[in-house]
């Protein structure tokens, strides 16, 4: 038996023992024991285990490819572009189509108050502000996830995604963080919402963690619109019309590549902060390749990620759109509430190379990203409901002839919208995830002081310079 | 000792029979990697008489069932499916903890004997903690469709731990791996694991750290692995062991209080 008293001495020399352990060597000391016990296992297995007969190893040839030291990376990248690009352009028809449908609703439900003798403002509040906000989260964010989703659902049932883990691991234990951070990363280009709930294949609390609050740092489906309207407006309208979507497509892959910095660099900094500690090891078994079972893909990837992710924005952004109504409609002095809180933001907004109503969207706008432009372009023309930015002409028209957008204003709201707070949805995930309203409002916090501390830097280095 | 050499004296009895000596009740830990059989081991061994709950204060499931092999009753205890055990899950954690401080008579690591040099890994970790370990090298049946041989002589000589090959899906040699078990845990197999080497630096390390916490480590464990976790800057290690020595090392601690639940 051991007296009460000799763990507390145990503790004591344990801890000095610990303590006496220079840091920088504590981490090489862990991935030479970890290698002693595999070098073993290795040696081990090489003299016990003979092959019978030659076959060619056709996933260990492809696996030298796509996880090689020099192409493993911009393969990776490419194969991001491909998808990114088929996103894009596949998503844009069909969101028209149903942007079209949903308006025509539109229209009929306007008649139907009409006809029933509504007063005005009910069929503002519903109409004009549940059910537009509504139109807009679904014709903009269903398509691109509709084929995103699958697509990604393909990688993975391919077996690609534990290669990307494996080629940006060293990245993240760099940064103190998990490998398997790179892959709830990826999930985040869908939707960050998604992305914070496949955090839960971090089996470390602390690592999970890193990886719930940096994930908003990836632009989802919801704002890559924002983000490629705004790259092909200003920054591909500088070269041949021919190379402008090409020029727009690597603006939007610079602004994704900057916000896996901005991961890493955070990550680095919680990790040396709030979240101390040493990244864990983890076997990754790097599966055969499988031939994809396409039914299966799209039942599972449009049931458990599509309609969830979708179910879950409709909620939040039924209301918003009624709280913007309300906010465009309700007059104090002959100008909306909208118009004053804008007037509020104003000057702050400028230091940041935007203007109150941008600030004011971005707030309104929280529940969803996608319907912070809408808002915008709605305050703007102040025409009282969302306005559909109906060609790139008009949206030229209104950012920049009739309020004076650059260059450094669309750059400035772009790095805005990949930098700060996770939208609504993202953050309700959040909280449902870490059951911690502490940890839910440092997610919010977080990448809000990043955005401001960025665009502020950006915008007056700009200026200094004379650039704008 | 005494006991246990007159239950073995007496004619073997077959599987199902209840033995006349009720006081023989070992401990079998299964361990092993995910995907290995592991499961199938178990359900082919223990049979109807199982009995699932959680781990205490974890919700990683627990599986315990019973055997008898020659005149002995077995509990059987299975593992989480681990990669290794650096505590880095809490399934690691589960599975180091009751290896460590539940200490069972054996411990048995099933592992598949198509990608062995991975399965390895966890075999070399379990030997670091105790020696009472058996290899169940399971899935022989697909290893030699894909035409892979393992040297199951050279393997155990190499390991210092006895080595059964086995096909548990069609229940093949699965007779041998219980009388492994038994063996071993009788002790008429004396095992002599045949532990990692280090480098040198990390050896000289090791063996620093292990002369000044060996007089302070409960018997029973292993000095040098507590020295190793201490090197590669486990924490987990240090809090499992003060729970263990708060909480006394008498055999109901808690790991084992769900064996007298499961066996009546």
């Amino acid at each position: 038996m051991y007296q009460v008293s000799s763990h507390g001495s145990l503790n004591n020399a344990l801890d000095e023992i610990y303590g006496s352990l220079p840091p920088e060597e504590k981490n090489a000391l862990r991935d030479r024991i970890a290698g002693g016990i595999y070098s073993s296992a290795e040696r081990i297995a090489g003299k016990v285990v003979s092959r019978k007969g030659k076959q060619i190893n056709w996933d260990q040839k492809i696996d030298d490819v796509l996880t090689s030291r020099c192409l493993g990376i911009p393969v990776m990248l490419l194969l991001l572009g491909v998808v990114l690009w088929l996103t894009v352009t596949g998503a844009n028809y069909p969101s028209q189509i149903l942007a079209s449908g949903l308006f025509r609703i539109e229209d009929i439900l306007t008649g139907l108050f009409v006809q029933a003798g509504a007063p005005a403002w009910l069929h503002g509040l519903l109409v004009e502000g549940a059910y537009l906000s509504l139109a807009w989260v679904v014709s903009v964010m269903l398509p691109p996830m509709a084929i995103f989703f699958p697509l990604f659902t393909i990688m993975e049932d391919l077996g690609y995604l534990p290669r990307v883990a494996f080629n940006l691991d060293k990245f993240f234990r760099r940064a103190g963080a998990h490998g398997k951070q790179s892959l709830t990363m990826s999930m985040g280009f869908g939707c960050n919402a998604a992305g914070v709930i496949s955090c839960r294949i971090i089996e470390s609390p602390r690592e999970r963690l890193i990886a719930v609050l940096t994930n908003s740092f990836i632009p989802c489906n919801g704002r890559f619109p924002t983000l490629i309207i705004l790259s092909t407006l200003f920054m591909g309208g500088t070269v041949a019309a021919s190379f402008r979507s090409a020029a727009a497509s690597l603006v939007v892959v610079g602004l994704v590549l900057t916000g896996i910095t901005v991961t890493l660099l955070v990550s680095r900094l919680l990790t040396k902060t709030l979240l101390r500690g040493e990244p864990s090891f983890f076997i990754l078994e790097l599966p055969p390749y499988r031939k994809p079972q396409v039914g299966r893909i799209i039942i599972r990837s449009v049931l458990d990620r599509t309609l969830f992710v979708l179910g879950r924005a409709v909620v939040v952004a039924v209301p918003a759109g009624a709280l913007t109504w309300i906010l465009a409609n309700t007059f104090i002095n002959d100008l909306s509430l909208l118009s004053h809180a804008a007037g509020f933001l104003d000057s702050f907004g400028r230091l940041l190379g935007m203007d109150g109503f941008i600030l004011m969207a971005f707030i309104l706008g929280l529940p969803a990203n996608e319907i912070v432009l809408p808002i915008l372009l709605m305050s703007y023309v102040s025409a009282g409901t969302m306005v559909e930015p109906e060609s790139l002409a008009a949206l030229h028209n209104i950012l920049v002839v009739q309020n004076g957008w650059t260059w450094l204003t669309a750059l400035s709201v772009m790095l805005f919208s990949l930098l700060h707070y996770p939208c609504g949805t993202t953050l309700l995930t959040i909280f449902k995830e870490t059951r911690s309203l502490k940890w839910t409002l440092i997610a919010l916090l977080m990448p809000l002081s990043v955005a401001l501390l960025v665009t502020f830097t950006l915008t007056q280095a700009a200026r200094l310079l004379g650039l704008a | 000792m005494a006991l246990l050499n007159l239950a073995c004296s007496k004619k073997s009895c077959r599987n199902r029979s209840v033995p006349q000596n009720q006081f023989l009740r070992l401990t079998v830990a299964l361990a092993g990697n995910p995907n290995t059989g592991k499961s199938t081991v178990f359900n082919a061994l223990t049979g109807l008489s199982q009995h699932t709950g959680n781990w205490p204060g974890k919700t990683v499931q627990r599986a315990e069932g019973n055997f008898y092999h020659r005149n002995k009753h077995f509990t059987l205890v299975d593992l989480p499916g681990t990669y290794s055990l650096f505590a880095n899950s809490v399934d690691e954690q589960v599975a180091r903890d009751y290896i460590c401080f539940a200490r069972p008579d054996v411990t048995v690591v099933v592992t598949d004997a198509t990608c062995l040099e991975r399965n390895l890994n966890l075999v070399l970790q379990v030997m670091e903690i105790t020696p009472k370990v058996v290899v169940c090298l399971n899935l022989m049946d697909e290893a030699e469709r894909k035409k892979i041989c393992v040297d199951v002589e050279l393997l155990s000589s190499e390991l210092g731990v006895p080595v059964v090959a086995t096909a548990a899906r069609s229940g093949r040699c699965l007779d041998k791996l219980m009388d492994a078990i038994d063996d071993v845990a009788s002790g008429r197999i004396k095992t002599s694991p045949r532990l990692v080497a280090y480098d040198s630096e990390i050896e000289q390390l090791v063996q620093k750290i292990e002369l000044k916490i060996s007089p302070l480590v409960p018997e029973g464990l292993n000095p040098r692995w507590v020295a190793l976790r201490l090197l590669d800057g486990d924490r987990s290690i240090i809090d499992s062991l003060q729970r263990y020595l708060r909480e006394g090392k008498n055999s109901s601690f808690h790991w084992g209080e769900e064996r007298a639940l499961c066996i009546r």
